[in-house]
């Protein structure tokens, strides 16, 4: 199988329709800005918040760009090609989900400092920050895609897509801002990035097969 | 290449048509007619896996099928459609067989534009063309003479006639009836008023 | 009969009804009889605690609940696995039947859990490990009722239930811990009965009195459950009218 070929289409499709890659952007950091006109004032309170507010903009953001995950290619019947022509379909459905990681995670990695120093976070506390970004945010797309597997076929697929992901979500939410939150303490931050590691991997192991299972009930409703 | 017995598709436990049972093999063409609503479009669903509500024993070799939506990705290119298209497949992508294909169905010159600018019918022409590029000897169509203009048709039925003359098969669900020689066809029937 | 024939008959509808007849009737009864039991004595005779005074006895309907809670989420997973493994149409109305008492169950452990806090902190609600755990079970519930809810096709709505809860289920324990480990930085050293120091036999006894008679109480329904949903599918075939005519 020409996993280049494979990447390739992928990332063609992201760049071509660009939308995809900005909007989730976008809206993280508007939603980072409204945060800020929320909050009364200078409020030298706001560093211990930072880190909780950041996951879980983090999260919403997954949802947003996970909704139109598969959509695309169910509605043009490449969904159904790939499930049917290819030898191992978790291939390609793999690939697709980690240019969606790409996409997100990995670009909010990189935009942490910005976001952080919006956020109020100290910068020192930034590595811890973005280890855990890079370390988590792979999970929330895995774990996300099971969920926008079984939901694609819905047209109002958002909400249930939310109620269905983010209750998987808590763990990462939680490890990793104990992360940042730990590491403006001064305290060990060594466990929470194992833990962050080790549900990512555990979501590469049972997401593919998931996803593929879910794309596989799902297109049956078309 | 594809054989039923006794086969039939259910819809939320309503079985839609007579048992079939048949066997197609290989420069077999069939045809697959009947009244809208019948399950035509479902079969071959069922056949490809995409439908698990079924009764009966079926049996098939690899294939390409072709549904009511392309397949196609309307930000690429045909030939890029039709290169990745071989990479899922596993086969490799050859660009002049392509071209080739492409300048047969008479849409040679929009092979670089994306496939969303195409009108329905020439999109259809690009599926068309990556059923011959497949290595896949068994075609499962849906109603391909959708949107098809007269000099479209013609050809589908000469790419019909030419895969199976090569020992290919292929089974089609439609309206329009094909014009093939030593062509079956097979008409699904309601079933009948059973206490 | 072998323990492999024994499984494979389990997968037959009409196999399990005819079977779990007496099961049925004996987990009501016992389920009754021990939560009758169990309450009557964590109620009435259990010695009181000496901090929380008798407030502290709700936790004979909140320990056991919330562990029940969890319970059939599990059973749910177990069941999907089967599903998917076996293809026992039994796994799937096995499911359908944990839904409603599952969510059931959580909501009364989380009620039961805002009881016990009101007089014990003051509070309706109060953010300890156990009742965000229970919360996200909630959660997780709700999220495959209404997976069920939108998907109409029977076999689909199976499958897909199956899966979530699956990979549910597989989360749990990670979320569990998680929600631990977030608990001990925000209660310090608060000293809170989720985490049960050795508590005197005359305490914890009735309490396992109580999970087990949930736990009978619960198989019971869900057997009930899938009794009748059973009959509800397979309601054309000859064994089903026979026996609803009888």
């Amino acid at each position: 199988m020409n996993l280049a070929a494979l990447f390739l289409r992928e990332w063609r499709i992201v760049m071509r329709a660009k939308a995809s890659l900005v909007n989730p952007l976008t809206f993280l950091f508007l939603a980072v800005l409204l945060f800020s006109l929320g909050a009364p004032g200078q409020s030298l309170h706001r560093a211990e918040f930072a880190a909780g507010i950041l996951w879980v903009l983090v999260l919403l953001t997954n949802m947003l760009s996970l909704d139109g995950l598969f959509r695309r290619d169910y509605e043009s019947g490449t969904l159904e090609q790939t499930l049917l022509a290819a030898d191992a379909p978790f291939i390609p459905i793999l690939l697709r989900v980690a240019v969606q990681w790409m996409s997100t995670g990995l670009m909010i990695t990189l935009l942490a400092p910005i976001l952080g120093s919006f956020l109020g976070l100290p910068a020192s506390a930034l590595p811890a920050t973005m280890l855990a970004l890079i370390l988590g945010t792979p999970a929330l797309s895995l774990l996300g895609g099971v969920g926008a597997s079984l939901t694609v076929g819905f047209s109002r697929g958002g909400v249930l897509l939310g109620l269905l992901v983010l209750p998987l979500y808590v763990p990462v939410l939680i490890f990793g801002s104990g992360v940042i939150n730990q590491q403006m303490a001064g305290m060990p931050i060594d466990a929470q990035l194992y833990w962050l590691l080790f549900i990512s991997m555990l979501a590469l192991t049972i997401s593919p097969f998931a996803i593929v299972t879910g794309l596989r009930i799902s297109v049956q409703l078309q | 290449m594809l054989s039923l017995s006794e086969f039939t598709v259910k819809r939320d436990d309503n079985v839609l048509f007579e048992p079939l049972t048949l066997e197609l093999g290989a420069g077999d063409c069939m045809e697959i007619l009947g009244p809208n609503g019948i399950g035509k479009s479902t079969l071959l669903r069922a056949l490809c896996g995409l439908h698990l509500s079924v009764d009966g024993q079926y049996s098939y070799t690899a294939f390409v099928y072709q549904g009511h939506r392309l397949g196609l990705d309307e930000l690429m290119t045909p030939l890029e459609n039709l290169s990745w298209f071989a990479a899922l497949e596993g086969s490799t992508f050859d660009d002049a067989r392509a071209s080739q294909a492409l300048q047969r169905l008479g849409i040679h010159a929009l092979a670089f534009q994306p496939c969303g600018h195409m009108s329905q019918g020439q999109q259809r022409r690009v599926a068309m063309a990556r059923w011959l590029l497949s290595d896949k000897t068994l075609w499962m169509l849906d109603e391909p003479f959708t949107a098809l203009d007269a000099e479209a048709q013609i050809l589908l039925n000469e790419i019909i006639s030419e895969h199976c003359a090569l020992g290919g098969a292929v089974v089609c669900a439609t309206h329009v009836l094909l014009e093939v020689d030593g062509k079956r066809s097979v008409e699904l029937k309601n079933i009948s008023a059973n206490a | 009969m072998t323990l492999k024939e024994l499984w494979h008959k389990l997968g037959s509808p009409r196999w399990f009804y005819q079977i779990s007849a007496p099961w049925v009737t004996g987990l009501g009864f016992a389920g009754l009889l021990l939560i009758v039991i169990g309450v009557v004595w964590g109620l009435a005779f259990a010695p009181q605690d000496y901090q929380q005074g008798n407030s502290f006895r709700i936790i004979y309907v909140h320990v056991p609940a919330a562990m029940l809670a969890q319970g059939i989420y599990m059973g749910m997973g177990a069941a999907g696995l089967v599903l998917f493994v076996w293809r026992m149409k039994v796994a799937d109305v096995a499911i359908a039947a944990c839904i409603p008492l599952g969510m059931a169950i959580t909501a009364l452990a989380l009620f039961s859990g805002g009881v016990w806090g009101r007089p014990t902190w003051g509070t309706w609600w109060e953010w300890d490990a156990r009742t965000v755990s229970t919360l996200v079970l909630f959660f997780l519930y709700i999220g495959i009722f209404a997976l069920r809810e939108a998907i109409t096709d029977l076999e689909l709505k199976g499958r897909a239930s199956a899966l979530i809860a699956m990979v549910g289920t597989i989360n749990i324990p990670i979320i569990k811990y998680s929600v631990e480990w977030w608990n001990t930085l925000h209660q310090g050293a608060t000293f809170t009965l989720t985490e049960k120091p050795a508590m005197p036999v005359a305490m914890w006894v009735p309490l396992l009195i109580m999970v087990i008679g949930f736990y009978c109480f619960a198989g019971h329904n869900i057997m009930t459950r899938m009794r009748l949903e059973i009959l509800r599918r397979e309601a054309g075939t000859a064994w089903v009218k026979s026996v609803t005519s009888s």
